[in-house]
């Protein structure tokens, strides 16, 4: 079944619990790094939160892949296995995109309607039928 | 129209091939493909849950900071953020290695060796869910988080806090700060926190708002953006976060609730020899074994985006 004798995967097992440990560890440490926790004040940076999301992102995709691969056996098994699990997972970074703009849109959306919410308009004279601000039509 | 040398033809074609049974499709057993397709759906449920919870954030202006909320610990620890939940995530990533030794074990035909491996599973297993069990308990019962209340929020501007006279206290805070809302207690106090704790009576206060359910909501004066000079109070974070924590990490944790009680039945499965003699051998262990690095392949992406992010 295994390919490689039991001392080695022994060994292996071993090392990956160092790997996965190790990598928990960096993530926890990059992210209060990027909270400021490390070294206050870095957190008024407002450009840091985007590379320390970015590092501990990637961390977490190579853990997951170790899991699939040396853990769930993946690397082990046949090639169309490994597509048919992982190729439909793909679908999810469109998924990601798309729902994040679509969050972005709906704060955008609500501050729009509170800005016009707070505005008065002055009670038109003699143009009946027009409105100045068109922008008020936007929605 | 078939004519029966077509079928014939058919037949001998496929004679052997993976439809007659005589070969598995992709090398590998009908539970453990099954096993891996489960797992793909569940992972795309997961998946749904997560990006949620990421678009909800996003179009909120503000979102409580994990590492202001995650900061408890047992043994009456604070301001340790983060430390607790990494405790927890190397219990499953320990329970994780074990669960590969079982398997190995299993390979080997070594009973006890599965056995005992399992057991060390379970047993990382179910310190999780205890963990998890406080940690919820924790934000129920002593920080009044709800599925609809979130008394996590921060500070949209800068500002100072205000004393029983309405006066500035010289106490300050930036803008983006966190705070928690606690509740006004009739009992006695809770040493662990040390400010704010104090029962008020509901109603208007000039240093605070003490609303119908108990919550203080500090007053303080804005000291800069728009709104600079002007009076306001904290308001309670955003409403979702309550229930997409408690829905997701709750999902998660139930995955792991069942996940243990798979684990416990088929260990007891192994120790009564059920498996040595069948056919497939200790193919139930790598099995739940699937599950298991699954459960905590799934928090590592919990973990990401709840805590780390």
């Amino acid at each position: 079944m295994s390919h490689k004798t039991y001392e080695e995967s022994k060994k292996a097992v071993v090392k990956g619990l160092f790997l996965l440990g190790f990598v928990t560890l960096i993530e926890v440490f990059i992210s209060l790094f990027g909270k400021g926790h490390i070294i206050p004040g870095i957190n008024d940076i407002a450009w840091i939160a985007y590379p320390v999301g970015f590092i501990i992102a990637v961390l977490s995709i190579y853990k997951a892949y170790f899991i699939i691969y040396e853990f769930m056996h993946m690397a082990y098994e046949v090639k169309g296995l490994a597509l048919t699990v992982l190729l439909p997972t793909s679908l999810l970074i469109w998924a990601l995109f798309a729902f994040f703009q679509e969050g972005t849109a709906w704060k955008a959306r609500r501050e729009f309607v509170k800005e016009k919410n707070a505005k008065t308009v002055e009670p038109l004279k003699g143009k009946q039928g027009y409105v100045e601000d068109t922008s008020l039509f936007r929605l | 129209m078939e004519t029966t040398e077509n079928v014939l033809h058919q037949h001998s074609e496929n004679h052997g091939g993976s439809w007659e049974g005589a070969a598995a499709p992709f090398n590998i057993s009908y539970g453990k493909l099954m096993m891996w397709y489960f797992l793909l759906s569940d992972a795309f449920t997961f998946a749904g849950f997560l990006i949620a919870y990421g678009a909800l954030r996003f179009s909120s202006p503000s979102w409580p900071v994990p590492d202001f909320v995650f900061s408890t610990a047992p043994f009456g620890i604070h301001d340790a953020p983060l430390i607790f939940v990494t405790i927890m995530s190397f219990l499953l990533i320990i329970s994780s290695v074990t669960m590969v030794r079982a398997v190995q074990e299993g390979h080997r035909e070594n009973k006890r060796g599965v056995v005992f491996w399992m057991f060390l599973t379970i047993i990382g297993g179910a310190g999780f869910l205890g963990c998890q069990a406080w940690e919820w308990s924790n934000l129920i019962g002593k920080e009044n988080m709800s599925v609809t209340t979130n008394p996590f929020g921060s500070h949209i501007d800068a500002g100072t806090y205000l004393d029983e006279k309405g006066n500035s206290t010289g106490e300050t805070f930036k803008a983006g700060a966190s705070y928690l809302l606690h509740k006004s207690e009739e009992g006695g106090h809770d040493e662990s926190h040390a400010e704010g704790h104090h029962a008020m009576a509901k109603g208007d206060h000039p240093n605070a708002f003490v609303d119908n359910d108990g919550f203080i909501h500090k007053k303080f004066k804005v000291t800069s953006g728009p709104a600079a000079g002007k009076v306001q109070m904290e308001e309670f974070g955003p409403k979702a976060f309550g229930a997409l924590f408690f829905f997701i990490t709750g999902f998660h944790g139930f995955h792991v609730l069942s996940g243990v009680a798979f684990l416990l039945i088929i260990m007891i499965n192994v120790a009564s020899g059920v498996y040595a003699s069948r056919k497939n051998g200790y193919e139930m262990v790598e099995k739940i074994g699937l599950y298991w690095h699954f459960v905590d392949l799934v928090w590592v992406f919990v973990f990401l985006v709840f805590y780390l992010f």
